[in-house]
C-alpha cells in the first residue's frame, strides 16, 4: 500500500483521496442497484467506496439536478445511503481492477475527469456498472440531433428543455413512453412515437403486465398522459437526413414510407449490460449479461455483480440485486428469502419484454454501403461486411478501436452479423500516461501482496 | 457526505466559442450547449459533424474542449462560472 502511495506521489497525483484508500467493500456505479448494495455493506458496518463516473448519484435513471426532482423510491435510497457512511466518489471512471489470489486485496484504479488517479483496495468488489442503450445504424444516424432515447432522457435531466423541439421517437420497448412524456412536459413537441413491434405483440404484453405489478406498469400510465402524440405500432424510422444537423426522417410501416421534418430524433432499441469489467476479470458471462448465483456472486470469487449488467431487468430488479449483493459482498452469510422471491418473478417479466421487443429483421438491414457503423473511426459498413467477425474488422479497418472501444459499434455489429465483442483489455476506459503508470504499479503491488500472503 | 445534492438554483457565465452565455448553474456542459442550439460538438475523424448521442458517457461523440483540456465528455461535466467552452462549430476541426 505504501508502494502506491509514494508512487502516486511521485506521479504528481495529488489533492484529495490520493495514493491509495483501503475499504472492505468497493462498488462500481453508484446507480440503484451500486446504491442498494452500498447501503446493504454499510449498514452490516463495512467501510464502503463507491465509485461513478457521473457528477451525482443516480445512474441513469436516478439521476437528477436536485434533490426536489427525484421520485419517492430515488429520494429514499439515496437519503437511506447519505446516512451510511459508505463514501461516494464521483466523476471518477475506473480504468484497471486487479484481482488478486486467495486474500490479495482487490485493486481498483480510476481516473478522475478533472485529472489525477486513485488506487481502491477492497476485500469485494461489486459490480454495478449497469447498461447503455443499443444503437441500430441505419443511413443519417450520425448526424447531429440523432440519439438515443435514453441520451434525451439524459439530457433533459442534466437541464436541457428541447423547448420548442419537433422530435420523432422511434425504438421499441416501455422504455419509449416515459422519454416521449418527459419531453412533452418539457416543452417539445413530439411528433409520433414509432413503437416498430406489431400491435398483437404490444398489447398480448400489456395484458401480461395487469398480472404483475411493476415499475413497467408506469410506462403505460405515462402513455395515458399524453394521447395526443400519435403512438404507432409495427411503424419504424428507416433514415435520417440533413446536411450538417437533422431535419427529417423517413418513417415506414408494412403498407408505406412517409418523410417527416423534425429536430431530434431519438431511437431506442433497447438496452446493453455493461459487462466490459465482468468480461475483463474473467467473470463467465450468458446472453451478453454477467452470471451469478443466488448471492450475485459471478465466477470470479470476491467479485459480485447485481442490476442490469446481470441482465436487463429494469430498475426495481436491480435494487433488489443490489440489497442481495451488498449483504454477500460484507458478508453476510443468508440471502434474505423475500428478495430471493422477488428477484425470481422480476427476471420472469424481464424475459417476456425480451421475446414482444425484439427488433424486426427489416432494421437490422437498414444500414447501407455507405453508412457509417464505427462512429470513432468512420468506418462504413462496406468496409466491414465482407469480413469475418470483429476481430478482423478491428484490424483492417479499425472499428472498434476508438474512444468508445467498441461500446457503440459492438453490439451494433453484433446485431447485423451476429458478431460477438473481443476481448476487453485495460484500461477500461480512455485514461491519462499517469494514471496508466499509477494501474502498473498497483497491478504489480497487488502481485507483491499475493506473494506476501502466501509466503505468510 | 458526498452524496448531498446540488441546488441547480442559480446562473453562471460561460464563453460558448468565445461567446459569454448565462446558462442554469447545475446543468452539464452537453445540456446547455444543446438548449443553445449547437449541433457540432466535434468533428469526426472524416470531419463530419457529430453531438451527443447516449448523454451517459459511453459513446464519447459529445468531446468539447474545456479551460484548454480537449476531449472533456460535455454530458459528464458540470458548467461553472468563467469556464471555457470550445466546440467544432468554433474550429471546423476536431477539438
Amino acid at each position: 500500500m505504501t508502494a502506491v502511495a509514494d508512487a502516486g506521489a511521485s506521479l504528481g497525483v495529488s489533492g484529495e483521496g490520493a495514493g491509495a484508500t483501503t475499504v472492505d467493500v468497493v462498488i462500481v456505479g453508484a446507480g440503484p442497484a451500486g446504491i442498494a448494495a452500498a447501503v446493504r455493506a454499510a449498514e452490516s458496518r463495512r467501510r464502503v467506496v463507491v465509485l461513478d463516473e457521473a457528477p451525482n448519484v443516480g445512474g441513469q435513471i436516478w439521476r437528477h439536478r436536485s434533490r426536489d426532482t427525484l421520485g419517492a423510491e430515488a429520494r429514499l435510497w439515496i437519503d437511506r445511503l447519505s446516512r451510511t457512511n459508505a463514501e461516494v466518489r464521483r466523476g471518477v471512471a475506473v480504468v484497471d481492477v486487479v484481482v488478486g489470489g486467495d486474500d490479495a486485496p482487490i485493486v481498483v484504479v480510476a481516473e478522475r475527469h478533472r485529472g489525477g488517479a486513485e488506487v481502491i483496495r477492497a476485500s469485494a468488489l461489486v459490480i454495478a456498472t449497469g447498461a447503455r442503450e443499443r444503437f441500430v445504424p441505419f443511413p443519417g444516424w450520425t448526424l447531429p440531433g440523432v440519439m438515443g432515447i435514453g441520451g434525451a432522457q439524459a439530457l433533459l435531466k442534466q437541464g436541457a428543455t428541447f423547448r420548442g423541439k419537433r422530435v420523432v421517437i422511434a425504438g421499441t420497448g416501455p422504455l419509449i413512453l416515459p422519454v416521449a412524456a418527459s419531453l412533452t412536459d418539457a416543452g417539445a413537441r413530439v411528433l409520433l412515437v414509432a413503437e416498430q413491434a406489431p400491435f398483437q405483440a404490444v398489447r398480448d404484453f400489456a395484458i401480461s403486465l395487469l398480472t404483475q405489478p411493476d415499475t413497467l406498469l408506469q410506462a403505460a400510465l405515462y402513455r395515458l398522459a399524453f394521447l395526443r402524440t400519435p403512438y404507432a405500432m409495427g411503424t419504424w424510422v428507416t433514415s435520417a437526413s440533413g446536411t450538417d444537423r437533422l431535419a427529417a426522417v423517413t418513417v415506414a410501416n408494412a403498407r408505406s414510407t412517409w418523410s417527416l421534418p423534425c429536430d431530434v430524433l431519438c431511437t431506442g432499441y433497447g438496452l446493453v449490460p455493461n459487462i466490459e469489467m465482468p468480461r475483463f476479470l474473467g467473470c463467465a458471462t450468458a446472453d451478453g449479461a454477467a452470471v451469478v448465483d443466488e448471492r450475485q456472486a459471478t465466477t470470479v470469487p470476491r467479485v459480485f455483480a447485481a442490476g442490469e449488467v446481470t441482465g436487463v431487468g429494469g430498475v426495481t430488479l436491480a435494487i433488489v440485486e443490489g440489497e442481495i449483493a451488498g449483504a454477500a459482498a460484507a458478508g453476510v452469510a443468508r440471502v434474505d428469502p423475500s428478495l430471493v422471491r422477488r428477484r425470481h418473478a422480476l427476471r420472469a417479466v424481464a424475459r417476456r419484454m425480451d421475446r414482444t421487443f425484439a427488433v424486426r429483421p427489416e432494421i437490422r438491414s437498414l444500414a447501407r454501403g455507405d453508412t457509417i457503423i464505427c462512429r470513432c473511426e468512420d468506418v462504413r459498413c462496406a468496409a466491414i461486411a465482407s469480413l469475418s467477425g470483429s476481430r478482423q474488422a478491428k484490424l483492417y479497418t479499425r472499428a472498434g478501436m476508438g474512444a468508445c472501444q467498441g461500446r457503440v459499434c459492438g453490439p451494433a455489429l453484433e446485431l447485423l452479423f451476429g458478431w460477438q465483442s473481443g476481448t476487453v483489455r485495460s484500461p477500461l476506459e480512455p485514461a491519462r500516461l499517469s494514471t496508466l503508470s499509477t494501474a502498473a504499479l498497483a497491478g504489480a503491488a497487488a502481485s507483491t501482496d499475493t506473494l506476501h500472503s502466501s509466503g505468510s | 457526505m458526498s452524496t448531498r445534492l446540488p441546488s441547480g438554483s442559480g446562473w453562471v457565465t460561460v464563453s460558448a466559442d468565445g461567446r459569454p452565455v448565462r446558462v442554469p448553474a447545475g446543468v452539464t456542459v452537453a445540456a446547455a450547449l444543446t438548449d443553445l442550439g449547437v449541433a457540432a460538438f466535434r468533428r469526426s475523424v472524416s470531419g463530419e459533424p457529430r453531438g451527443p448521442l447516449c448523454g451517459m458517457g459511453t459513446c464519447y461523440e459529445c468531446r468539447v474542449t474545456i479551460d484548454g483540456v480537449a476531449h472533456r465528455r460535455a454530458c459528464l461535466v458540470l458548467v461553472s462560472d468563467g469556464m471555457q467552452v470550445t466546440t467544432a462549430a468554433a474550429t471546423q476541426e476536431s477539438p
